[in-house]
């Protein structure tokens, strides 16, 4: 052990040494240790390079919102994350940590040129040149400042953790376990009421683990705050630690993800990494504390510069001395009981430098006792030192006017600028803000949620205050839950409440345009470059932060905001809420990808819906295509077979002797009631009046814009009963469009509708043989155009099964199809199968199914149908019941545009070269004109086809219906192909195969 | 996530398991054909969008399924209340009152 | 106002960048214009410059109730593109595209237009056919925008997984190179630096409350949180809050405002070359500059104007984007937004004259504004000056919703079969 870890301090077990490497050099910590603290013990400082000038940086904080030390960290092959936070991660024997935007070395980084550049690389700068010539920025300037930019190296491998999420609803969640927090815990964990405190450190306590000097009610800080978690924990409150409450959403739904492993040194099985906790309280009590603001003077980023509040943590709650002779400046008085721990742990305090002309005697007392130097009225103007700070430069402020520098020596440079109460998820509820001029700061004020504020996140110091505010919050909610809290009072000795001022930049008497005095360190913003946005014409605190990019650093602001804001309105001469806060946003801090994926990754990402047959198909060698939600088998190849060879074979077999096809994907309503013929009537495009029951009727439905959305055969079975069948893709939305007409506009109508997608599988057979093959099967129904033509409908029994049987055709084959209950499907396939070899039956897919359908003409709505197509344009206004008074759009399609001339309408194309033409293809008269050239249409569907002789394509084409026998051209890239206008039916126009 | 009462089940829940479904009393002409193209175009395009109370429909999709209408606050997307379908709309001043 | 160059830039580093001048300055508002425009985006504030530079009229006002830039602008993905469908489209983006690529020597105002390319990943049969509809039409558009295989996706982007095992397996994309992103608000600065050169007053903090007619319904001007200012024409760029400002004038427009939420990651080193946008699990993804990776979601089913958004969609946007980009697991979202968008009943844009003489109206851009930006700027900045919409942006009326004439760019890649 190095001699910066002094013995009998902090919470770390100096009984279990923990190995680690950071920048391939192995480290020695202790269980307990953060990466920061383990490196500070050992005297380093240097973690990091800044994001501009590629400055030197260490750790100026020891929690979530360190800006400097980010470092990335790896287990394994593919678990690697950079920009993680040292001063949060834990050390585990076999981490390995490494410094992140520097070349070749942290210690040497041919990036630092930038800084003695530093003039040039002033707010805006690149706003205002790499504009000449103008070629260069894709080419020269934009790659060098992106490969500039950017601090760690992105994971190159697939993360092979899992993460998970959960839902926790209870009463009150507490956010935030220090004093104020436990005590809110305490009062309102009563009568049964689910209290949930939770904190992104790895242990609770908050301040107090920083702060072991206080008593509380009679006891040191820590033996109170042992015994109060297990009261707590004996109360019923769920603590969560390492759970950082993320984000803020309506109505008390509160974000938190929890770290699982990333502090272990084994990762358990089937355990995740993180996971996601979606809270729903009823009451919230944000108890976030309070963040240390920097002083804002040159050189105020050394590594050896940090928060005096940091060391104060490092050394009491890890047992580090960050440093033998620090030197504090400070504007506050928490910075001098730093001063004093450090002392007293060793340390030789260099000075106090204060900015304030008057200190409590009581702090002046105890620096005496100590033998500590105090400068009041100092400023601090510079340090020095390139790779840890070696000297601080200060000056006496009298009337304002800044004095005669002289220099103290240090190796540690500790800073207060005061305290921002942490204001994030306040903020995220859209909650408002007010300035507070006392305490220099942003206060909360309203909020739309069922929130309350408590302790140092609404400006109160020191423990004591926080354990009162926080009990008489907690002690509110469950009075705003109906319950009496619990009445508390404690006592704290040697407490430690302090007050201080709020400064822009430091008085210096250094030329300021030059001076680089740091408020945003990971971005490397400087006083001036606030100061210039503001010359510039930068008049609104957003406008000064997106200009210099003060506030968008991993720390989002945490660090800079204030200090920025202050700055900026002096420089306006305005007050700070004139110039504004910018919002803060979720998340809280920095969260992984994957903890917002959750489960839904990989095969979860979305559900795969798979019908009774899949299995078989799969078997069988199908090649799966998504539809929706839905995999269909698109086609079944052979050995050897490409898809148009299959696809040719299986049409081919279809239309000579027989084909199945899994048609179990079509969405099906069942329509029922008085009134279903009348719903039917209104809602889609047809007359279902005189449809006879046992017979079926293409169905179409329009939007009442008078577009086509969807279509289908539909089946009445009885006066008051429809079956009807949908587009795969389209079952939710036109059941859900119904049940709005129903609902909303024809709640008088008696009619009730349900989804029965999932209670049938459908197997369609196809083919001259179909009604040979499935007779034998069917009981109840004979297969004869005169008992059961074309468009009929019945229940009856197949292969032993209780079956809907439609004899419908989607081929232009006899067809049927065969409805049963879901969970026979398979049966069924394979009877038909079985029953089918004799006749030399195929198994089909989607694929054969649309050219055997185009062959026909039979549209597909969302392939020759877009949004855009009305009936008539596909040239199935023959499905429109014309004496209908109404149905949903009719009105619509007699709208101007919709019966202007000139309409692109559905045809058939034949190519004069008899070559396949390219779905999506575009179509033009005039082949000979320049780009952009007229089109006049495009190819939706283009097939080979075996029984027309030559591949064939539908088409919609300007005033297409009109020019039957017209050529058009279809210009490609290499070469432009003619194609004559036809009818879009090819195959059997008298439809005379439909015929048994 | 919003919270959501339905009016129909009379529980609150979240939002996942509701549809949007736009801006409520719009009613559909009885008559559609006797109706002018600006008045067709009002009937399907033409939205209220308010910043403030809006006057909406929501489906309990994966719940009872029914179409229920709704008061919503468009700034802070609080409910000020759920109501059936068909039933009239109600008074905002007395809803804002309340929700105070 | 100082002229930027490396030359300028290294004189004011030498003497201590003290001799910058305001961008634009803060003039109170006057009595009378002849235009005012509402709503100083890049949109309304680029109007305002070409109004000013290509048809000579500088008495012109842009009043926002915030700061510029302050609100779309300056919080979307960036993307911009004109591979769109229809004529109308590809012309109107197609222009934005050539303005874009001049712009930052125009303006003198680097706006990082980067070329990037932008491919949109096709994940389904469906897909496939909807894109080479796309390619080939823009082909004849002259619109650049080509086929790429699942292997040549993968070599322009090379984190982007090709499992054919995927949930959503890549079956190639549609390519345009000479798309790409922009910096969001040097835009708007730019414009609003250009414009103010020109002599256009930009206001900022000055909410226009009502649009005021005279009696005989002609336009007199707008009152505004600053009183009263008198206006010959008046143009709305409000994006989410047109209708809310339109309604004043009794001008009722097919708008709804959404919440649209976007998100960046922690800055790291180059990885990501180009932008990718997937429809068929609703993300887009890009990495900035700075490093971040930029990633946009759809829209929240719900109208809304609070900015807040929901987090079930995060979680899905994010899942789709490590569904596609399985690397990004590890990293970490920084910060994510919301924002409000003015939708179309068909998502296109209006840009066209009103009803009432002397008001125009911008809106409708829903979630493709900022790639308009420049095009629909110059568009709206002739149709103003001249009253009457410039050729390129005379389809996008208001009338169309009342003939059916549509130019819908959804529609068209369409329901699934």
């Amino acid at each position: 052990m190095s001699g910066f870890r002094i013995p009998g301090k902090g919470r770390v077990d100096p009984a279990t040494p923990v190995s680690f490497r950071f920048d391939g050099r192995k480290v020695r910590g202790l269980r307990g240790d953060t990466v920061a603290s383990a490196l500070l013990a050992n005297g380093i400082h240097l973690m990091g390079r800044s994001f501009k000038y590629h400055r030197p940086r260490g750790p100026v904080a020891a929690g979530s919102e360190e800006p400097n030390a980010l470092i990335g960290t790896r287990r394994g092959p593919g678990r690697y994350e950079p920009n993680t936070r040292a001063t949060v991660q834990e050390i585990w024997p076999g981490l390995e940590a490494t410094s992140q935007n520097k070349y070749p070395s942290l210690k040497w980084d041919i990036g630092a040129v930038n800084d003695a550049a530093y003039m040039l690389f002033s707010a805006g700068f690149y706003y205002k040149t790499f504009m000449w010539p103008r070629s260069f920025w894709d080419r020269v300037y934009e790659p060098f400042i992106r490969a500039a930019a950017g601090l760690g190296v992105s994971p190159s491998r697939e993360d092979p953790d899992s993460y998970a999420s959960r839902y926790l609803h209870c009463d009150v969640l507490i956010v935030g376990a220090g004093p104020a927090g436990l005590a809110a815990a305490r009062a309102a964990a009563v009568d049964g009421l689910r209290v949930v405190l939770v904190d992104e450190n790895a242990e609770a306590g908050g301040t107090l683990l920083s702060e072991p000097q206080a008593r509380i009610d009679g006891r040191s800080a820590w033996d109170w705050l042992s015994a109060e978690l297990a009261a707590l924990k004996a109360n019923g409150v769920r603590i969560m630690t390492r759970t950082t409450a993320i984000g803020y959403y309506h109505q008390n739904m509160i974000g938190m993800v929890e770290k699982l492993t990333d502090h272990l040194p084994d990762l358990p099985a089937d355990t995740p990494r993180e996971r996601m906790w979606r809270v729903r309280a009823k009451q919230v009590v944000l108890a976030q504390g309070a963040l240390e603001k920097p002083l804002v003077f040159h050189g105020n980023d050394r590594p050896g510069v940090m928060l005096a509040g940091a060391a104060q943590t490092y050394l009491n709650r890890y047992g580090v001395l960050v440093g033998r002779q620090p030197a504090i400046v400070t504007s506050h008085d928490s910075a001098w009981y730093a001063a004093f721990d450090l002392a007293d742990a060793g340390a030789r305090v260099q000075a106090i430098v204060d900015t304030r002309a008057d200190v409590r005697a009581e702090l002046l007392a105890e620096a005496e006792a100590r033998g500590i130097k105090v400068k009041l009225s100092h400023t601090a103007t510079a340090t020095s030192g390139r790779l840890r700070v070696k000297s601080l430069r200060v000056n006496p402020v009298r009337d304002g006017k800044v004095g005669t520098p002289y220099t103290i020596h240090c190796d540690t440079v500790l800073m207060s600028g005061g305290w921002t109460p942490s204001l994030h998820l306040f903020s995220h509820t859209r909650g408002s803000l007010a300035w507070d001029d006392d305490l220099t700061t942003f206060l909360p004020k309203d909020t739309p949620e069922e929130c309350v504020i408590a302790g140092a996140s609404r400006g109160l110091w020191g423990i004591e205050a926080a354990l009162t505010d926080g009990a008489d919050k907690g002690r509110a909610v469950a009075a705003a839950l109906g319950k009496a809290g619990t009445e508390t009072a404690h006592v704290v000795e040697a407490d430690r409440p302090g007050t201080g001022t709020s400064e822009k930049e430091l008085p210096t008497d250094l030329d300021p345009s030059r001076a680089k005095a740091f408020v945003d360190y990971q971005n490397d913003v400087t006083a001036k470059d606030l100061r210039l946005a503001v010359r510039e014409g930068m008049r609104s605190i957003e406008h000064v932060k997106r200009y210099t990019t003060n506030g968008m650093a991993t720390d989002q602001g945490k660090m800079s905001n204030i200090n920025g804001l202050n700055i900026a309105a002096d420089a306006l001469g305005k007050k700070q809420p004139q110039v504004g806060l910018t919002t803060f946003r979720p998340p809280y801090t920095p969260t992984s990808f994957g903890a917002f994926a959750g489960y839904h990754r990989g095969a979860h990402f979305e559900v795969t819906r798979k019908t009774q047959i899949d299995a078989w198909a799969e078997e069988h060698g199908a090649v799966f295509e998504p539809v929706g939600q839905w995999r269909r088998a698109r086609y079944f190849p052979k050995p050897g077979e490409d898809m148009d060879s299959a696809v040719r074979r299986e049409c081919v077999a279809t239309r000579a002797s027989v084909g199945m096809f899994d048609a179990s994907t079509l969405g099906k309503i069942e329509v029922v009631g008085p009134d279903a013929v009348e719903f039917m009537n209104r809602m889609y495009t047809n007359p279902w009046t005189k449809l006879a029951p046992g017979r079926c009727r293409y169905g179409l439905l329009c939007g009442d814009d008078g577009f086509i959305r969807d279509d289908g055969v539909i089946g009445r079975l009885s006066q008051d009963r429809f079956h009807v069948t949908t587009t795969t893709g389209g079952a939710a939305r036109v059941l859900n469009m119904m049940e709005d007409y129903r609902q909303t506009e024809w709640p008088d109508l008696q009619v009730w509708l349900t989804s029965t997608t999932e209670q049938w599988a459908t197997v369609a057979v196809n083919g001259p043989n179909a009604a040979k093959l499935l007779a034998p099967l069917v009981e109840g129904v004979e297969l004869t155009d005169d008992a059961f033509p074309h468009m009929s409908c019945a229940e009856c029994t197949v292969a032993g099964m209780p079956a809907r049987l439609f004899r419908i055709s989607f081929t232009g084959e006899i067809g049927f199809e065969i409805n049963v209950p879901t969970p026979m499907g398979r049966k069924l396939w394979e009877a038909v199968w079985q029953a089918g070899q004799p006749f030399g039956i195929v198994p089909y897919g989607t694929e054969t199914m649309h050219v055997l359908r185009a062959e026909k003409g039979y549209i597909v709505v969302g392939q020759d149908t877009d949004g855009t197509v009305t009936p008539h344009d596909a040239g199935i206004g023959w499905a429109i019941g014309k004496t209908k008074p109404d149905f949903v759009g009719k009105r619509g399609m007699a709208r101007p545009d919709l019966v202007a001339k000139g309409r692109k309408q559905l045809v058939g194309l034949l190519t004069e070269d008899r070559s396949r033409l390219e779905e999506g293809a575009q179509i033009v008269f005039d082949p000979a004109q320049k780009v952009p050239m007229k089109m006049v249409g495009h190819v939706t569907s283009s097939y080979l086809s075996d029984a027309v002789g030559r591949p064939i394509a539908l088409a919609l084409v300007e005033g297409g219906q009109d020019r039957m026998g017209e050529t058009v051209h279809i210009p490609m890239p290499d070469r432009t192909i003619a194609a004559t206008i036809t009818s879009s039916v090819f195959l059997d126009p008298d439809n005379a195969r439909l015929k048994i | 996530m919003l919270l959501i009462h339905c009016p129909y089940c009379d529980e609150t829940l979240p939002e996942v398991e509701f549809t949007y479904a736009g801006q409520a009393h719009v009613v559909r002409p009885a008559d559609p054909s006797s109706t002018s193209d600006s008045e067709w175009e009002a009937f399907l395009f033409l939205r209220e969008n308010p910043k403030g109370a809006h006057y909406e429909r929501w489906r309990h999709l994966h719940g009872c399924g029914r179409f229920f209408n709704a008061v919503r606050d468009t700034v802070s997307d609080r409910f000020l209340t759920t109501y059936a379908a068909g039933a009239p709309r109600p008074d905002l001043s007395d809803l804002i009152e309340r929700a105070k | 106002m100082t002229h930027f160059s490396a030359f300028s830039l290294l004189k004011n580093a030498l003497t201590g960048n003290r001799n910058w001048t305001e961008q634009w300055p803060d003039p109170e508002p006057k009595a009378e214009y002849d235009v005012i425009i509402v709503g100083a985006g890049g949109h309304g504030l680029g109007a305002a410059y070409y109004l000013a530079r290509e048809h000579g009229i500088t008495n012109v006002a842009v009043l926002d109730k915030g700061w510029l830039g302050g609100g779309n602008t300056g919080r979307n993905t960036t993307i911009i593109r004109s591979n769109y469908l229809y004529d109308e489209s590809a012309r109107l983006y197609d222009h934005a595209v050539d303005l874009w690529e001049g712009l930052s020597q125009e303006l003198n105002y680097n706006v990082m237009f980067s070329r990037r390319g932008v491919l949109m990943l096709a994940h389904t049969v469906h897909d496939v056919q909807s894109f080479k509809r796309h390619i080939h039409a823009n082909r004849l558009n002259g619109v650049d925008n080509r086929w790429l295989t699942p292997k040549e996706c993968k070599a322009y982007c090379p984190p982007l997984s090709i499992s054919p095992d995927a949930r959503y397996p890549v079956l190639g994309g549609a390519l345009q190179e000479r798309a790409g992103t922009a910096r969001h608000d040097a835009v708007a600065w730019g414009y609003a630096r250009g414009a103010a050169k020109r002599g256009v007053d930009i206001i900022q903090n000055c909410a226009v409350t009502a649009i005021r007619r005279h009696p005989d319904g002609s336009l007199a001007g707008v009152e505004t949180t600053r009183g009263f200012i008198k206006a010959k024409k008046v143009g709305v760029s409000a994006a989410g809050h047109t209708s809310v400002v339109m309604q004043t004038a009794d001008v009722r427009l097919p708008l709804e405002s959404f919440p649209l939420q976007a998100l960046v990651s922690e800055p790291v080193k180059p990885v990501f070359p180009c932008v990718v946008m997937s429809n068929a699990v609703h993300a887009y993804i890009s990495q900035s500059d700075k490093g971040e990776l930029v990633i946009g979601s759809g829209t929240d089913q719900y109208t809304s104007y609070s900015q807040r958004g929901g987090l079930p969609l995060i979680e899905h946007t994010v899942a789709a984007i490590t569904e596609i980009f399985p690397i990004f697991n590890r990293m970490r979202m920084l910060r994510k937004w919301g924002g409000i968008v003015d939708v179309t009943p068909d998502r296109s844009a209006i840009i066209s004259k009103t009803p009432v003489g002397g008001l125009y109206v911008n809106c409708g851009w829903g979630t493709g504004g900022f790639k308009a930006t420049p095009g629909a700027a110059h568009t709206f900045a002739w149709t103003i000056a001249k009253d009457e919409p410039h050729p390129i942006n005379a389809p996008f009326t208001m009338e169309r919703f009342r003939t059916g004439r549509l130019i819908d760019e959804a529609a068209a890649a369409a329901v699934a079969h």
